[in-house]
């Protein structure tokens, strides 16, 4: 398998990555008790399809890169996940929002992954699929409560919405990588994948009395390493402890 | 449910209930939310219980802090779950006081308000990785030892939250333990970063079991009404002659130069009361920290908990 | 701060096909759904259950302790087979 298999499995698996890391931000800080579990457990499972993907794409790589050597010794240009992921936790409603447009977008990519040629993806995305169906069962819900909760609630969701909406469509822009990722069925094509994400996406969007924005100019760059100002922050502090002392067991 | 009956006493005077209590506390018989108890013990449990809560909330705090550092991705998924535990045994437990009586919001706001009392060593800082391994092998060392006669208390409801408790604790203290042993065994700069964090923690952990016995306040009714079922210092004395040899295994040494063994038991010097009194009075080093990092919290989080319940309503129509 | 006190639901989990559900514990949700998702994330993260039954602590009626001498003073012992004697030598009874 080539440079795109590996960069293709890259774009999924740092995606989870770097939300997986936001996530564990709200660890002992979420509006209530029972939320920070569902957080922390959110978080486990995403960090949990990083790893198995990260790991899956060191082996098909064969440079002998396991998943902590692509996590913590790649520089942020080297990082191909969705520009979403990246945006910082802000208030719980910025953080729900993201949630759920990507849940929205994981829900309907592990469906693909698990037909995917390569079988360690497809065990993966398997497993995957079913936790990712419990996710956007929770943000769901949280969206509508938040939408169709207060009037400050409301407002707070418009304002995320608003923000973060310009990089919900970076997910579904074809580029040559995914064409041949898709030629050696890996992956599907990430705009096959829009349909029924748009579909979802507005389903919830108007249960919770909140407008579908217009879709914008969309942010993208980051599946190809360039980022937002974001990511090096929150490499910077991931990689911290690991880089300070190279090659040692942890 | 739990309320009803809290407040009706039998057509019995109070004297002869309290007879009865005692004797049922005696023959190891458990008390359950709606029987009648003293107000003394009801107070008692509701203050300890609560403030076995707060720790563990307060707890997630310090070993949190790593979580987004943790250096791989197999460390940082065990703490994770690790310090989300914590939060799910803090909900048990208030779960627990709730049957007494009070609501978590009441609760809650004891702690934000700087009333009740948590575990004081959470009040000191994490400075490195190390501190990860040397808090789950200590700090969660200490917590079990205590922790693992609880599971016996008179309250039903509290033994029952800490039977499960400390089912889902004894990975805690695993993990911590196997940090410890891989930096121990690492290069020179892993082995003394463990050596530096257990130089800072070994103290206070041994604070974690209270104040000598003698000047324990509660010692004698928790014992009689069997909340608690050893003293401060026995439980001390326990964990100090467990941890010793782990020690020795890790090939690091214990900060306390008057550590010796007697042929039964390691004897030790004393902890340094003045600085757990501090510690305890508001002045350690993140006292201030910790509860502002629960204030945040609850504050930030006011307008979700309001939407949610906003919601609810218009649900119900 | 009244104004944001989610309720508190009483949970009980089936460990597994063929037993029953069991009390527990209790959580704070604002509504059914989000009790049976925190019940979830809270009372089966190690696997403990294959089915989960959330309850509002209000709805649950429970017998007074007050009462419970009066309440549970049934007194039927030959209800219970020890009452009888079976003749030795009788067996299959």
């Amino acid at each position: 398998m080539g440079d795109h298999s590996v960069e293709a499995l890259l774009r999924v698996g740092d995606s989870c990555l770097v939300l997986a890391q936001r996530l564990t931000g709200w660890c002992g800080h979420a509006p209530a008790l029972e939320e920070d579990i569902a957080l922390a457990n959110i978080a486990l499972d995403v960090l949990g399809h990083a790893r198995g993907l990260l790991t899956r794409a060191g082996e098909l790589e064969g440079a002998g890169r396991d998943e902590d050597a692509l996590a913590y010794l790649r520089g942020a240009e080297e990082f191909r996940n969705l520009l979403l992921v990246e945006q910082p936790n802000g208030d719980f409603a910025h953080t729900v929002v993201r949630q759920f447009l990507f849940d929205a977008w994981t829900a309907e990519l592990w469906k693909g992954l698990a037909e995917s040629s390569d079988e360690v993806v497809a065990g993966i995305a398997e497993k995957a699929a079913k936790e990712s169906a419990y996710h956007v069962r929770h943000s769901s819900g949280w969206v509508v409560r938040l939408g169709d909760g207060t009037e400050e609630s409301h407002r707070r969701m418009l304002a995320a919405l608003e923000d973060l909406w310009p990089y919900a469509g970076e997910a579904f822009l074809d580029d040559e990588v995914d064409v041949a990722a898709v030629e050696a069925r890996l992956v599907p094509l990430p705009s096959s994948l829009e349909k029924p994400w748009r579909a979802r996406v507005s389903y919830v969007l108007e249960e919770a009395t909140l407008p579908v924005p217009p879709d914008p100019w969309w942010q993208r760059g980051g599946r190809q390493g360039r980022h937002s100002e974001h990511l090096s922050y929150l490499l910077a502090e991931m990689q911290v402890v690991h880089r300070a002392h190279p090659g040692v067991q942890w | 449910m739990y309320t009803q009956g809290l407040d009706q006493a039998d057509a019995l005077p109070d004297e002869e209930l309290s007879e009865r209590f005692e004797a049922k506390v005696a023959a190891e018989e458990k008390v359950e939310p709606t029987d009648w108890m003293p107000a003394a013990y009801r107070t008692l449990l509701t203050r300890q219980i609560a403030q076995h809560a707060h720790s563990e909330i307060v707890g997630m705090l310090p070993e949190g802090n790593w979580i987004s550092r943790a250096p791989s991705l197999r460390r940082k998924g065990i703490l994770l779950a690790k310090v989300q535990d914590e939060a799910g045994h803090g909900l048990y437990l208030y779960s627990a006081a709730e049957t007494l009586g009070v609501t978590r919001d009441e609760l809650v706001d004891q702690l934000l308000s700087g009333k009740a009392k948590y575990s004081s060593i959470f009040n000191y800082p994490t400075l490195t990785w190390a501190d990860c391994g040397a808090i789950g092998w200590l700090v969660d060392g200490a917590a079990i030892m205590n922790q693992v006669p609880l599971c016996r208390c008179s309250y039903g409801p509290y033994a029952r939250a800490m039977v499960r408790i400390c089912r889902e604790e004894s990975f805690h203290q695993r993990q911590g333990f196997e940090i410890m042993t891989v930096l121990a065994q690492g290069s020179p700069e892993q082995k003394a970063m463990a050596q530096e964090s257990l130089d800072r923690w070994w103290w206070p952990a041994l604070m974690m079991f209270g104040p000598p016995d003698g000047e324990s306040v509660h010692n004698d009714r928790s014992m009689r009404w069997k909340v608690k079922r050893f003293t401060n210092d026995e439980l001390r004395q326990k964990f100090v002659d467990m941890t010793v040899p782990q020690a020795h295994f890790l090939g690091l040494t214990l900060p306390d130069p008057e550590l010796s063994f007697d042929g039964e038991h390691w004897t030790f010097g004393e902890p340094d009361w003045a600085e757990f009194k501090r510690v305890l009075a508001g002045d350690g080093p993140c006292n201030k920290e910790r509860l502002a990092a629960r204030r945040d919290a609850h504050a930030d989080g006011a307008w979700v908990r309001e939407a949610a319940l906003a919601h609810a309503e218009k649900k119900r129509g | 701060m009244g104004r944001e006190a989610w309720s508190l639901w009483e949970v009980f989990v089936r460990s597994r096909a063929g037993l029953a559900h069991q009390h527990v514990g209790s959580l704070h949700a604002a509504d059914a759904e989000m009790a049976l998702e925190n019940a979830r994330d809270v009372y089966t993260r190690r696997g403990e259950g294959a089915s989960l039954w959330v309850v509002p602590a209000t709805a649950i009626v429970a017998s007074d302790p007050a009462d419970s001498s009066s309440f549970f003073a049934l007194d039927e012992e030959f209800r219970h087979p020890t009452h009888y004697v079976v003749p030795d030598g009788v067996t299959g009874i």
